[in-house]
């Protein structure tokens, strides 16, 4: 339980962060593209015989989140459609592959995910990789903000657009995939888009905005780990429905306004 | 072709090639520094291909560079003020984030200090947008916008700066004190500017240069000479402008040669 906790308060602030960037550049579908993912990187584990899957899942998910924002920025090709036929393939792929002789069983708890099983060395992986995020958003936060409003004007002032997208897709990819095994890949989705999702409908500018999103998500996460604790029912879930709550907290009060 | 006076931004031989297509073809311009060239052509002229060369966002041709005192130096330092913004309107980013972002490296989301606040509203001050600091950008109107993206390019000090359709969804009292914002800015720092537009009327009224671009540049002179041009009104047609503007234009433009 400890150690879940942990990993707990070090991951939800890091999808506050990234959800904060997700939502603002409308990449919701992109993310769960990259979630889904994980299906086929622990096929490809299984097939290659890893006992963990976790290196070719986040090796399959750097290499699509990186394929993808290069055809985005090369082609004006409709994104949407692109990653609806991307979803289905990488999905039905995994899917094929684990399920060769009825097998598909003993992968469904990375459908759900197990925040309890986190293991010390898995913390310490969070840890690293909430570090590099956090100096990441601290020294590219502005430009992130600038290329989001316009492209061409962060263009215009030097900033490189297409490696500051490319770094946060890969980001994105790595966080998304090693949170898998906590929250499951059917709703890790949700977790990244609704603390941002929810902070919305408070802040006013991008600080307000960024510091909501990390404390509905700090909040959706100890109170979700706590509640499940106490259930008897999966943490994930359980975390993405306390946020959900908030979520419809906040619109409340938006509607108030 | 105007000669370079002590500093400008010479465009020579620009040449674009976009899917087969030449969208530009050999175009010459030099914009002096103090001074507002109006470019306004028919759609699929070249216009808004001219400033993504100009951005350096496709491959060209050509060569574009800023020259002072008869030294060539590299490409002019850029002030772009887009036409409109990509992003979601719902977004809660204020004006004062999208300065502060422009002209700190502290990333706003960990907070903007007040010395950074302070220089943010001095900023929006001169032009005419300091009460506009705490709002969010998508609730600005059109002019309000154009205006904290003009204040957002003139923070790099640019050599040349680039007005893509200022006159989009902006109402005429608002444009107006746009354009007086760009006359005293281009006195004030000596900047070139280059304005793309569909406004006739305001071109008319505050540009210095008029360029009729139609792949290459067709003509160009003071706008009361261009807008009088029958040749040119005849080429371009309706598609150019709206053409019950056309009389009084031409009328003002009677008006100014009469007087000189």
């Amino acid at each position: 339980m400890r150690n879940a906790l942990l990993a707990v308060i070090l991951v939800t602030p890091l999808f506050a962060l990234l959800g904060t960037m997700v939502v603002n550049k409308r990449m919701v579908f992109f993310t769960d593209v990259l979630g889904h993912s994980a299906l086929t990187g622990i096929a490809i584990g299984v097939l290659l015989g890893f006992s963990d899957p976790t290196l070719p899942m986040i090796i399959l998910a750097v290499a699509l989140a990186v394929s993808i924002n290069l055809l985005k920025n090369v082609t004006r090709a409709d994104m949407d459609t692109i990653l609806g036929v991307l979803f289905a393939f990488i999905v039905a792929l995994g899917i094929v592959i684990l399920s060769r002789q009825g097998g598909f069983v003993k992968y469904t708890s990375y459908l759900i995910g197990d925040i309890l099983a986190v293991t010390p060395k898995q913390t310490g992986w969070f840890f690293l990789i909430a570090a590099v995020v956090l100096v990441y958003w601290y020294v590219l936060g502005n430009a992130m903000i600038l290329a989001c409003v316009n492209p061409s004007l962060a263009r215009s002032r030097k900033v490189n657009t297409f490696l500051i997208e490319t770094g946060f897709a890969i980001l994105l990819a790595v966080v998304v995939t090693v949170s898998i095994r906590l929250v499951g890949i059917l709703i890790i989705g949700s977790l990244l888009v609704l603390p941002a999702a929810a902070s919305r409908n408070f802040a006013r500018n991008i600080h307000a905005y960024t510091m909501w999103a990390m404390a509905i998500s700090i909040f959706s996460g100890v109170a979700g780990l706590i509640a499940s604790y106490y259930w008897g029912t999966a943490s994930g879930a359980t975390i993405v429905l306390i946020a959900a709550g908030c979520y419809v907290v906040s619109a409340l009060f938006a509607a108030q306004k | 072709m105007d000669s370079c006076r002590h500093c400008c931004t010479k465009i020579d031989g620009l040449t674009v090639h976009l899917g087969g297509n030449i969208v530009l073809d050999k175009v010459d311009l030099h914009v002096n520094c103090g001074e507002v060239v109006g470019v306004v052509g028919p759609n699929g002229a070249g216009k808004t291909t001219l400033l993504r060369a100009l951005l350096g966002e496709i491959p060209y041709r050509g060569k574009i560079s800023f020259q002072v005192s008869g030294a060539v130096s590299i490409r002019p330092k850029i002030g772009y003020v887009p036409q409109k913004l990509q992003f979601d309107i719902g977004s809660p980013i204020s004006v004062q984030d999208l300065v502060v972002s422009a002209i700190s490296c502290r990333p706003v989301w960990a907070g903007v200090s007040r010395e950074l606040s302070k220089k943010a509203k001095d900023i929006l001050s001169v032009f005419s947008a300091e009460t506009l600091l705490n709002r969010r950008i998508g609730e600005l109107s059109g002019g309000e916008l154009q205006r904290v993206l003009l204040a957002v390019a003139m923070t790099s000090n640019p050599e040349l700066l680039l007005l893509d359709e200022p006159a989009s969804g902006v109402d005429v009292k608002g444009l107006s004190l746009f354009y007086q914002i760009v006359r005293g800015l281009k006195q004030r720092h000596d900047i070139s500017v280059v304005l793309v537009t569909h406004d006739l009327a305001g071109i008319a009224t505050y540009v210095d240069r008029m360029i009729l671009l139609n792949r290459s540049v067709v003509a160009q002179g003071k706008p009361e000479e261009v807008l009088l041009n029958e040749k040119l009104v005849m080429a371009f047609g309706p598609s150019l402008w709206n053409i019950s503007c056309l009389p009084l234009l031409l009328s003002e433009g009677e008006d100014k040669i009469d007087n000189h």
